[in-house]
């Protein structure tokens, strides 16, 4: 790493060292290297240079006095460096901005440490805190049904290390399923909790927003994943596609622009007038249909071709539903007040209603 | 990385620190050693050197010793240079080692492990901070894939005015914006930015994933007043939140099909329709906006259709036929 360090980086490390034996009077060589992530050799270049500064004028002398005589560091004269720089607006907003954020994260044990720390932090930091105010987090709270408790029943299943029960929501399926999970971890990626755990059902690491738990119990049984379940690595992403994935193409309109927002694309590209192309992967192409219907003539399946038709199909037979109800209410003079088959598409072919179609096509 | 000027560096930081006195340019030159002789020289690399320090966060005073003297000198008051006194329980400790996980691989990581350098250096106790820095029960992290972050952050940090491109949701083209940045928030793991837009005279929220093109300052460090009592927070929220859900929808929905729609529904029984025919029920819900609801309902297909009310119904017929066109 040394190679890349430029000198105000290693001037900061300096600046800490000097403290940092100061404060635990005598400290090892090895421990020291770790705890600043330097080389053993590194770290006595450091304590070298440390030992050479001299000052000149009025009177020449060496400020800085140490040793490290069998892999021990003493400092034995420390002059004004005894005491750590303080803590940078930088520095201050990145561990307050952070422990904000777990401060609301639901179902932590250690809350009242973290006020604590916030508290301590401020003062410590002084000026340099006022600025964290203008970042914020926002954690999402669970909602819905008796969820208040499920990110509280999260943690203490993990650190009982229980089983859990889920009645789970899958918006891509638009379905409540019901499993077993053995806990593993909790995330909190974006300001959003998961529960990362061994799904007794699918067999494998899921994921668990937890603001899609319809309900949680945690069961008599111990927790027990399976020496293959691995917890994600979460800088490789959260959502990763698998080879078995389908490829799916869609042309989006500046108004289905959000979908390359929300969504992770394995590509997007820029086309005329914002419209843009995006290639997703999914495991689940009855995702894709329910979104294509949502974003009608914002977005359209480029292919597989075989999903296109399976959505064209999928509005065809919604339509027909409309045209054979009864008007309700009043319209707008000019709009049509039945929609037919035939004005939905006005081409020649019949439309392929897949069944269960109530009607079909006449 | 240069040794020598990290020796020189760390020589005029001590020499700084150890006077109560200001020290005049000249009396630095001969205190510290590594500076060149020619004056020209020297007056840039001083320049430089005193440019890093501030940069560091070092505070170097600048005043003179008395109202008489002619040349200005510099020292660092050890009050403001030196981090207070501070002890953590084992249980902050831990929690301090969770907290600067969360800026892994994303913009202030550097900055948390910077702060992490110095708490350490003060003494924090390093088994409690390792027992949180290792806690694998749970894993926080905080992303900022958004390019326009660091600048903004900079911008907001400095609070300086920026201008951007910025493309509005719906918008075929980017429009060039003035704002003077009020603060970040993240929502639902996105990031905005909130502020006083020049070209609008208004407040307003932008989203940082929509900002395409460099963020460039357009004002000096300190020139914009962020108002007492603004809640970043808050105006994203505002921003972004969806009105009351007032009006009624009525749906007829295939059985087990729908659980989304059923989920939040007024009513949900199932629907006679005519003789011989079952497996539909009537859904009665709340909803706030056509538009969103019609795209929710829509995406159920031939699985749900819309009775009343006829805006909602002819909004989900437009996306339908939409699919087809």
């Amino acid at each position: 790493m040394s190679a890349s360090v430029t000198s105000t980086e290693r001037l900061q490390r300096l600046l800490a060292l000097v403290p940092y034996v100061v404060s635990r009077k005598v400290v090892g060589l090895a421990e020291t290297a770790a705890a600043f992530g330097v080389s053993e050799r590194e770290l006595v270049d450091d304590l070298n240079l440390l030992w050479c500064v001299e000052l000149r004028a009025p009177v020449p002398y060496c400020p800085i006095d140490l040793s490290y005589e069998g892999g021990e560091i003493v400092v034995s004269q420390a002059e004004s460096m005894a005491r750590p720089l303080r803590l940078a607006v930088d520095e201050a907003s990145a561990l307050l901005v952070a422990l904000r954020m777990l401060a609301e994260v639901p179902g932590l044990e250690d809350r009242s440490a973290m006020s604590r720390l916030i508290a301590k932090l401020e003062t410590a930091a002084g000026e340099a805190a006022a600025v964290s105010a203008q970042v914020a987090v926002q954690v999402d709270m669970p909602d819905g049904d008796g969820a208040e408790g499920v990110a509280a029943q999260v943690g203490a299943a993990l650190t009982a290390g229980r089983r859990v029960h889920l009645r789970y929501y899958v918006p891509g399926r638009d379905e409540a399923t019901e499993r077993d999970v053995d806990p593993m971890r909790l995330l909190v990626v974006d300001g959003r909790p998961y529960l990362e755990g061994w799904c007794r059902r699918a067999e494998g690491v899921r994921l668990f927003r937890l603001d899609r738990v319809l309900a949680l119990e945690v069961l008599d049984v111990p927790a027990a994943a399976p020496a293959e379940a691995e917890q994600r690595d979460v800088d490789q992403g959260l959502f990763r596609p698998s080879d078995d994935d389908v490829r799916v193409e869609l042309e989006l309109s500046a108004l289905g622009r959000w979908v390359a927002e929300n969504y992770p694309c394995e590509s997007v590209t820029d086309l005329e007038g914002g419209r843009l192309r995006v290639v997703l992967r999914t495991p689940d192409t009855g995702w894709v249909r329910r979104l294509a219907l949502q974003l009608g003539e914002d977005g359209r399946v480029v292919s597989p071709p075989d999903l296109a038709a399976e959505i064209r199909d999928a509005a065809g037979a919604a339509l027909a539903n409309y045209a054979e109800l009864p008007a309700v209410g009043t319209r707008p003079p000019g709009e049509p007040r039945r929609i037919t088959g035939s004005r939905a598409r006005p081409t020649a072919q019949a439309l392929p209603f897949r069944s269960p179609c109530r009607l079909g096509l006449r | 990385m240069s040794k020598r000027k990290t020796e020189r560096l760390l020589g005029l930081v001590v020499c700084l620190l150890s006077t109560r006195r200001y020290l005049t340019a000249d009396q630095i030159r001969a205190a510290v050693p590594g500076y060149p002789d020619p004056d020209d020289l020297f007056k840039r690399m001083f320049e430089r050197d005193k440019e890093d320090l501030r940069e560091l966060g070092v505070p170097l005073e600048t005043g003179v010793n008395h109202p008489f003297d002619d040349d200005p000198g510099y020292r660092i008051r050890r009050q403001a240079y030196e981090l207070p006194e501070l002890r953590l329980e084992a249980d902050e400790a831990a929690v301090l080692g969770l907290a600067a996980r969360v800026w892994s691989r994303a913009q202030l990581e550097g900055a948390a492990a910077g702060a992490l350098l110095k708490l350490r250096a003060a003494g924090i106790d390093e088994a409690s901070l390792e027992a949180g820095e290792a806690r694998s029960d749970i894993e926080p992290r905080l992303a900022t894939p958004e390019p326009a972050f660091g600048p903004l952050w900079e911008a907001v940090r400095d609070r300086r005015p920026v201008t951007f491109s910025h493309r509005a949701a719906g918008r075929s083209e980017p429009q060039r914006r003035e704002l003077e940045p009020w603060g970040v928030a993240n929502r639902h793991g996105r990031w905005y930015v909130a502020g006083w837009d020049r070209g609008r005279q208004a407040v307003r929220v932008f989203r940082l994933g929509r900002i395409s093109g460099p963020v460039k300052f357009c004002g000096p460090a300190g020139s914009v007043t962020v108002p007492e009592g603004t809640d970043v927070r808050e105006l994203v929220r505002d921003w972004d939140s969806t009105p009351p859900a007032d009006r009624t929808a009525v749906l007829r929905v295939r059985s087990g099909t729908g659980f989304g729609l059923r989920r939040h529904a007024v009513e949900v029984r199932p629907d006679e329709g005519e003789p011989g025919e079952t497996g539909w029920d009537l859904v009665t819900t709340r909803f706030a906006d056509v538009g969103a609801f019609a795209d929710y309902t829509a995406a159920n297909g031939p699985d749900a259709v819309v009775l009343d009310p006829p805006d909602l119904r002819d909004a989900v017929i437009a996306r339908l036929k939409g699919v087809l066109a």
